[in-house]
C-alpha cells in the first residue's frame, strides 16, 4: 500500500485490505506495542483525575452546543480574526480548499512550504495539489517526516508512523538523508531529523498548518503539539496559512480549559503535551506578517444535517478510540483506506464521502463499545456505526436498483421462508444437503464452513460458520414429546 | 496581493453557501443571545478551584516539572542572579538572548546577555540559550505559560535557542488549568505559549525523546 494515497474513492473494501494487513506480522507487532504503551499511560493519567467524567460531560456539551450554533460561532470567529489582521477564506469542498491554499502559497512568493502535521490537509491530499502546482511541501513532524521520506501513508491520527519500528525508520533516514553511518537509537534518529529540518525552518518563508481549535470569542487559533516543529512553522515564516474544518470552532476562550484537560491525556497519555500555541491574527514583530485561515466544509454540513450522525463532528482527534479498538489493533490503520482510521474513521470517513464511498467501514467493528468508553467527548461510536450500517443498507436497496438488488431479494425470500413452518423445515433439509461439499471437519470433528459462494460470501469473509446440526431443535423436541419424556 | 484579493472575492460565494448549508442542516439561524444563553447552560461540574495548601502547590509543580526532565530550583527574590549564574555555569552557557523588559537585577555579571531587538532566526540560532520570565504556571500539569509582554517577548526567542532558563514567581503558580485560563482571560488575544518540559516526541516506538525541534534543555527558577 506504500506510496499510494489513502483515498476512500480508490481503496479496497475493508475486509480485503484487512486480510492483507493481517499477514504483515511486523506491522501488527509494532502497532500492538505502540497502542499498549499509549493505553497504559492514558489509563494512569486519566486515573489521576477525580473529575474525569464531569470533564467528559462538559466536553460533550460544549461540542454539541457548538454544533447547534455553528453558523454564529463561525461568523464570530471570522469577525474577530479579521479584526486582528487575519484573512478568512471559506471553502465548500476539498477542491476549493486546495485551490485557495495553492493560490495563497503562490501569492506569498514561495515555491516551498513547511508543514505541521495536519489531518485536514491529509484528508484533502493537499501535498499532491501543491506538488502539481510546483510547490514542495516539507512535513516537519517527526512521524510525518518518516511517512513522507518513506513514501508511506499514515496509520494513526496522533502517531502516524506507529507501524514502523526504529530499524525501519533508520533505513529510511539513511537512504533519504544520505547518512550511511546513522545509529538506531531513537535519540540518534531524532537528532538526524533535527539537523535535516532546522535548515528548512530557518529558510522557508511560508508555513501551512491545521488547527486543533478556533476560538470564536477572540478570533484566536490554538495548536497542541509536542516537538516544537509546530511552533517553528507558526512563528518563523512570513506567511502562515491555516486550514481547518468548520467543526473545529470553540465558543469561548474559557472552553479551552476543558479540551486542554481532555485532549493530551486521551491522545498521548500525558498530563499536558509539551507545547500549546495560541495566536490571534497577526502581531507586529511576533510571528508571520500575513495570516490566512481557510474554513473548510467538505461534507461536514452533510454530517451536521444527519441528527444521529451529527455527534461525529464532536471529535477532537485524540485517537484514543483507535488505541482501544480490538479491530484496529489487529489490522493497523492503513486497512481503513482513509487517513482517519479506527472507530472514528469507521464513522467519519464514509460520512465525509457523503456515504458514496467507504461503505464497508461501518461494518469494520465488533461493536464492543471500548471506543465509546474512552472517548473524551463521549461520542457514542457504536450507536453511529449501527445508524450508518442502516443507512448503507437502505441506500443500496433504494429506488429502481433496489428492485434488482440480490441481497434485498434474498432477504425477502428469507422472510417468506420464516413465515411458514412447512417452508422453514424444507429449507433446513435443503440446507443440510447443500452445505455438504463446503464443510471441513476440525480436529475435534466439528464441521466448519470457511467459504460460501456468491453473496453469502460476505458472511464467511470475516467469520467461519459452523455446519448445521444433524438434528434440528424442532425434530428433537417432537421426538422427546412422542417418547413421553 | 492581487492574487490574494482574487482568492478572497471567490470565497464570498463559498461563505454564503457554507453558512446556508449549516442553517438548513440545523434548522435556523443562531444569534448572540440564543448562543449566549445556551452556552451558559453547559454543565461545568468539573474541578475549577484549588484544594492544595500553597506549600504543597509548589511541591507539586516542582515534581511535575522534574517529571518532564526540567531542572528546578527554589530561591528568594534577592538570590535570583546567583541562581542564574550557577545554572548557566553548570550548563556551560555564556551568551544568552533576553527579551526586552527582563528584570535587570536577575542578570548576573560574567555572562553576556543580549537584548532581542527583533533579530533574525539565524541570529537567534547562534545563541547558547534564552532567559525569560513567565505569566502563569500550572502545578497539576507542570506547565509554564508565556505571553508577549515585557520580560517574555516574542515567540521565536524562546523557540530557536537550544536552552531555556525560565523564572517563575510563586505568586503566579496556580493548581488547575481552569484557574490558569481565568488568569489569562483578560489578555487572551496576546500570543501565548504553553510549555510542559522541553521539546519531546514519542513517535519512535513510543520512547520519549527530548528536544526534537524546540529547546532541548529547560531550567526553572522558582522565586518564593
Amino acid at each position: 500500500m506504500s506510496g499510494v494515497a489513502l483515498d476512500p474513492k480508490t481503496s479496497p473494501v475493508f475486509p480485503m485490505a484487512a486480510k492483507a494487513a493481517l499477514g504483515d506480522t511486523q506491522m501488527r507487532k509494532n502497532v500492538r506495542h505502540a497502542t499498549d504503551v499509549i493505553q497504559s499511560k492514558r489509563a494512569r493519567v486519566v486515573g489521576e483525575m477525580p473529575d474525569w467524567q464531569q470533564l467528559r460531560e462538559a466536553g460533550r456539551q460544549i461540542r454539541q452546543h457548538t454544533m447547534e450554533h455553528l453558523d454564529f460561532y463561525l461568523e464570530q470567529f471570522e469577525e474577530n480574526c479579521t479584526r486582528a489582521g487575519g484573512v478568512v477564506h471559506w471553502a465548500r469542498d476539498a477542491e476549493e480548499a486546495k485551490r485557495i491554499v495553492t493560490a495563497l502559497v503562490k501569492a506569498s512568493g514561495s515555491d516551498e512550504v513547511i508543514k505541521i502535521k495536519s489531518m485536514t490537509t491529509e484528508e484533502i491530499h493537499l501535498n499532491d495539489a501543491l506538488a502539481a502546482a510546483g510547490i514542495h511541501a516539507y512535513e516537519t513532524d517527526l512521524a510525518e517526516l518518516i511517512i513522507q521520506l518513506g513514501e508511506d501513508q499514515p496509520s494513526h491520527i496522533v502517531v502516524p508512523a506507529l507501524h514502523k519500528n526504529r530499524q525501519q525508520i533508520r533505513e529510511i533516514f539513511q537512504r533519504k538523508m544520505n547518512l550511511p553511518e546513522l545509529g538506531e537509537t531513537p535519540q540518534d534518529l531524532a537528532d538526524a531529523a533535527r539537523m535535516f529540518l532546522r535548515e528548512k525552518f530557518l529558510r522557508v518563508k511560508t508555513g501551512v498548518s491545521g488547527a486543533n481549535f478556533l476560538i470564536a470569542e477572540t478570533g484566536g487559533v490554538c495548536i497542541v503539539e509536542s516537538e516544537g516543529n509546530g511552533r517553528m512553522c507558526l512563528t518563523l515564516p512570513e506567511t502562515l496559512i491555516t486550514i481547518v474544518g468548520i467543526d473545529k470552532v470553540l465558543p469561548r476562550f474559557q472552553d479551552l480549559e476543558v479540551v486542554l484537560q481532555l485532549l493530551p491525556r486521551s491522545a498521548t497519555g500525558e498530563r499536558m503535551n509539551p507545547y500549546n500555541s495560541i495566536w490571534t491574527g497577526v502581531k507586529e514583530g511576533d510571528g508571520p506578517r500575513a495570516f490566512h485561515v481557510v474554513l473548510m466544509d467538505n461534507a461536514r454540513t452533510e454530517i451536521l444535517a444527519d441528527k444521529e450522525g451529527r455527534q461525529t463532528l464532536n471529535c477532537i482527534r485524540c485517537g484514543a478510540c483507535q488505541n482501544a479498538c480490538p479491530v484496529y489493533r489487529q489490522t493497523g490503520g492503513q486497512a481503513y483506506g482513509s487517513v482517519y482510521a479506527g472507530p472514528i474513521g469507521a464513522i467519519l470517513t464514509p460520512q465525509l464521502q457523503e456515504m458514496h464511498y467507504a461503505q464497508s467501514l461501518p461494518f469494520a467493528s465488533s461493536l464492543c463499545g471500548a471506543c465509546y468508553e474512552v472517548c473524551p467527548v463521549k461520542i457514542n461510536i457504536p450507536e453511529v456505526l449501527i445508524h450508518l450500517r442502516n443507512k448503507v443498507v437502505k441506500q443500496n436497496t433504494a429506488g429502481i436498483a433496489g428492485l434488482f438488488d440480490v441481497e434485498a431479494g434474498a432477504m425477502k425470500a428469507m422472510a417468506m421462508i420464516f413465515k411458514s413452518e412447512r417452508r422453514f423445515r424444507a429449507a433446513q433439509r435443503l440446507g443440510r444437503i447443500a452445505e455438504t461439499p463446503l464443510v471441513r471437519k476440525d480436529g475435534r470433528g466439528v464441521g466448519w464452513i470457511g467459504w460460501l459462494p456468491g453473496m453469502l460470501g460476505g458472511w464467511t469473509q470475516v467469520r467461519d460458520l459452523q455446519e448445521m446440526p444433524e438434528e434440528t431443535f424442532r425434530d428433537w423436541w417432537e421426538k422427546r414429546r412422542t417418547n413421553g419424556n | 496581493m492581487g492574487t490574494e484579493m482574487m482568492v478572497a472575492t471567490n470565497s464570498g460565494t463559498a461563505r454564503a453557501e457554507v453558512l446556508r448549508r449549516i442553517r438548513v442542516a440545523k434548522g435556523g439561524t443562531s444569534d448572540t443571545e440564543t448562543a449566549g444563553t445556551a452556552w451558559s447552560r453547559v454543565a461545568r461540574e468539573y474541578r475549577r478551584s484549588a484544594v492544595l495548601e500553597p506549600k504543597s502547590l509548589l511541591e507539586l509543580l516542582e515534581d511535575r516539572l522534574r517529571d518532564y526532565d526540567a531542572h528546578v530550583v527554589r530561591v528568594g527574590y534577592c538570590d535570583v542572579a546567583d541562581a542564574v549564574a550557577k545554572m548557566l555555569a553548570a550548563r556551560g552557557k555564556r551568551r544568552l538572548v533576553v527579551p526586552a523588559g527582563l528584570a535587570a537585577e536577575w542578570l548576573p555579571a560574567g555572562f553576556e546577555f543580549v537584548r532581542d531587538d527583533g533579530m533574525s532566526s539565524t541570529a537567534l540560532d547562534a545563541f547558547d540559550g534564552v532567559m525569560t520570565g513567565s505569566t502563569v504556571a500550572i502545578a497539576v500539569t507542570g506547565t509554564v505559560i508565556l505571553q508577549n509582554v515585557p520580560g517574555q517577548g516574542r515567540r521565536a526567542v524562546t523557540l530557536v535557542p537550544d536552552y531555556h532558563l525560565c523564572i517563575v514567581n510563586a505568586a503566579d503558580v496556580v493548581e488547575t488549568i481552569p484557574q490558569a485560563m481565568d488568569r489569562l482571560h483578560e489578555t487572551a488575544k496576546l500570543t501565548t505559549t504553553f510549555f510542559s518540559g522541553p521539546s519531546a516526541t514519542a513517535d519512535i516506538e513510543m520512547t520519549r525523546i527530548k528536544g526534537v525541534h524546540g529547546p532541548r534543555h529547560l531550567d526553572v527558577i522558582l522565586i518564593v
